[in-house]
């Protein structure tokens, strides 16, 4: 009797591709976002990413409604920094109408960028730990933390302008609400405990072997496609190019206050989520230091009655880009003189920060193509408009 | 001289623009009346609900059964935009529906509840409607915030769908934009209040009022 | 690479005038002569960031195509322009210089219908792929009349 045991290779002669499609609607796409993935394996070869399911044609309303109006519509782009996003569009009117700012108003602004920074990276944590860790898998840990912390934010928001997500906050020539009274003792004790919270999830999540592994050497963006592609925030800064919109072109009173823009070389997954853990700590820095030298004044240039009014701006045109949680966000006006603009274009961070997948993703597991998603961290108002 | 009667004012009506309401009516998605779990199971209840005394079992059970489909909903993880963020924000930890059995389950076809959050666009309304088709009946839909309302502040684009109901026939409707937490809670617990009044034998007409 | 610099290379090797306004480098350009610019700045002038490109509808004068690169090290921020004659809507690629232009591109084609000759992939990205018409021009209005669905 032979007993030798035979083995045959039952390949499947490893050309056959698997096209699997990871849905508009799926618990870690971030939201309605399409990935064709054509497999090998596991290992992804190909990604054909489908976009447009949120199309809310703000850039044709943007051509109907007023320079008034607009600013409440503006933060439904970025809607989980709504205050940068309405900060693009109510600078760009403000640059092309010549329309000043009061000091008062500018340092508002930063205090109200800076806290939804903080929010936001909140939020972004949290998802991106549930998306890798699962939902019952130790994932909701992070999640279930970073929320709690956000609420806090969120409540300072509610304070400040009556709403938690999407504000009225921007207006044309300053901001519509000044603060309260006891506002800025609350927002310090928030800054203080969310340090310390901070350092909390930094170390539980840097003690995790498993997620140093899955993030570190995943999804690496070379400096050179960082720049060809046009990412932004922390997706550039995380592959070495040092820009950040409030240094290149400072805008509402940031060269006023002292903090590092933090720069990783390595470009891949751990990277970028170094880079907004650092941005964390800077923005608190910030607040602290805006709350400092908050001057007194006016906090709009156009009040009472012209806050709701016509704003007039005349011809012209002109690019206004903030520096939001994803990055560049920017608003490009084209104004004729009427009371509407003419053209008005969104540059959205996520648009461009989704356009580099497709050269980053092949190579990977489809399990990475999750550690991936959530680090370049996208809102689908902003990419589809 | 003649003296003119006096010719009556008709003030002109408060909401003269009937058109949003006819398109509603033209427009909106009816819920199905058969959707009942099971047709021999139903013609089996009636029967027992007729016979002299039956209609005790049959109360008793559907106000078991009621029961236990509102105390365990379990909605569908559909998030479109930035209503999707507060809806994460209910399913946290300061607003927590889990307390009220609700488990946010990303898989249609194990889910009963979908609480559309966010617009709902020309392009995605057909995957709205897929992943509605894969829910298995008994299944309820919230719609949430004024953009799955009506279309919200989007509706007077060309690639935005004027509010959800146009797909699938909607339950409840929660206004806001976005709504808070609270307001979604409260829409929910109104939803697991027209569930307890879900598919009654015999021709009983709902309770009407809050509990 | 100062903007000075820049302009004096823009008017020796194309003879177009850089105007400079807050900031930005503004180059008008023939269309038949996008594709050098493209290469100029990307290689002579450094350029190796590609923040966006756009067109905007001017009617009866045509379309405008704007393009915005810009050299992070140097500061310097170069916006090319190209007008496009009333009644076309053609334009060379730049997808071969920068690969960000592939999407801004598509959205292009998508919102104004310019076919940029020379893309690999021209589709449309936003809207659904049988959808009639281009939104962002100046005849298509903004909403379509009540029907189920729109």
């Amino acid at each position: 009797m032979n007993t030798q045991t035979q083995v045959v290779e039952l390949g499947y002669g490893g050309n056959e591709r698997l096209m699997l499609n990871m849905g508009p609607q799926h618990p870690s796409s971030h939201g309605v976002f399409r990935m064709i993935l054509t497999l090998a394996g596991e290992t992804v070869v190909a990604v054909d990413a489908v976009i447009g399911y949120l199309h809310r044609c703000h850039e044709k309303l943007g051509e109907t409604l007023t320079y008034a109006q607009y600013p409440s519509i503006a933060s439904k782009t970025d809607y989980v920094a709504a205050m940068t996003a309405e900060l693009a569009y109510v600078s760009a009117v403000e640059r092309v109408g010549k329309i000043e700012v009061p000091k008062r108003a500018q340092y508002l602004r930063v205090i109200a960028a800076e806290l939804q920074r903080i929010a936001s990276h909140c939020l972004w944590l949290g998802t991106w730990c549930l998306d890798m860790g699962g939902a019952i898998g130790g994932g909701s840990t992070v999640f279930l933390y970073c929320m709690r912390e956000r609420e806090m934010i969120l409540d300072r928001f509610e304070e400040l302008t009556g709403a938690r997500l999407l504000y009225g906050f921007h207006q044309v020539g300053g901001t519509r609400y000044d603060v309260p009274a006891g506002w800025d003792t609350k927002v310090r004790a928030t800054g203080d405990f969310m340090e310390k919270r901070i350092d909390e999830y930094e170390a539980m999540l840097e003690g995790n072997a498993f997620f140093l592994v899955r993030t570190q050497g995943v999804g690496v963006i070379s400096r050179e496609l960082a720049q060809e592609v046009g990412v932004v925030g922390p997706l550039i800064r995380g592959s070495g190019v040092n820009y950040d919109v409030r240094r290149a072109e400072p805008y509402s009173s940031y060269r006023d206050f002292d903090f590092r823009v933090p720069v990783e070389t390595a470009g891949d997954c751990y990277a970028r989520y170094r880079v907004r853990m650092v941005e964390f700590r800077e923005s608190i820095r910030i607040i602290r230091q805006a709350l400092d030298g908050l001057p007194d004044g006016p906090i709009s240039s156009r009040p009472g009655v012209k806050s709701v009014g016509q704003v007039r701006v005349p011809k012209g045109e002109g690019y206004a880009r903030v520096e939001g949680p994803r990055g560049e966000v920017g608003c490009y006006l084209v104004s004729d003189g009427g009371p509407k603009p003419y053209r008005l274009k969104w540059r959205g961070a996520s648009f461009t920060n989704l356009a580099v997948l497709p050269h980053i993703i092949p190579g990977h597991k489809v399990a990475d193509v999750v550690a991936i998603m959530g680090s370049v961290d996208p809102v689908f108002g902003e990419v589809d408009r | 001289m003649e003296v003119k009667p006096p010719v009556p004012q008709v003030p002109p009506p408060v909401w003269g623009d009937f058109r949003d309401l006819q398109e509603w009516e033209k427009y909106h998605q009816h819920r199905a009346v058969d959707d009942k779990t099971s047709n021999t199971l139903a013609s089996i209840a009636e029967a027992i609900h007729h016979m002299p005394g039956g209609w005790i079992v049959t109360t008793s059970t559907e106000k078991i059964f009621n029961w236990a489909r509102k105390s365990s909903i379990w909605p569908v993880t559909f998030g479109l935009a930035c209503c999707a963020i507060e809806m994460m924000a209910t399913f946290a930890s300061r607003f927590d529906v889990e307390r009220f059995g609700m488990v946010p389950w990303a898989s249609p076809r194990h889910s009963d509840l979908m609480i559309v959050s966010g617009t709902v666009t020309i392009k995605m309304a057909p995957m709205l409607k897929r992943i509605y088709d894969q829910m298995p009946d008994p299944k309820w839909v919230v719609s949430m915030g004024s953009c799955a309302n009506s279309g919200g502040p989007f509706r007077h684009g060309y690639h935005v769908v004027k509010g959800v109901d146009r797909v699938v026939p909607v339950d409840v409707y929660v206004p806001g934009c976005p709504p808070t937490p609270d307001s979604l809670m409260y829409g929910l617990l109104k939803l697991q209040e027209q569930v307890a009044e879900f598919q009654k034998t015999g021709a009983r007409p709902a309770s009407s009022g809050p509990k | 690479m100062t903007a000075a610099d820049a302009s004096t290379r823009i008017r020796e090797r194309f003879g177009v005038e850089a105007v400079m306004a807050d900031g930005v480098l503004s180059v008008v350009l023939p269309r038949e002569r996008w594709q050098e610019f493209g290469r100029v700045a990307r290689e002579e002038l450094g350029c190796a960031y590609f923040n966006w490109l756009s067109a905007v509808d001017w009617k009866d004068q045509g379309l405008e195509v704007l393009c915005r690169v810009e050299n992070l090290d140097a500061r310097l921020v170069v916006m090319m322009r190209t007008r496009l004659v009333a009644g076309e809507a053609r334009c060379p690629t730049l997808t071969h210089l920068w690969r960000g232009a592939d999407w801004m591109e598509r959205e292009c084609y998508d919102m104004f219908g310019i076919v940029f000759e020379g893309h690999p992939d021209l589709r449309r990205i936003l809207l659904s792929e049988g959808w009639e018409g281009h939104p962002l021009r100046k005849d298509y209005a903004v909403d379509t009349p009540f029907t189920p669905y729109r």
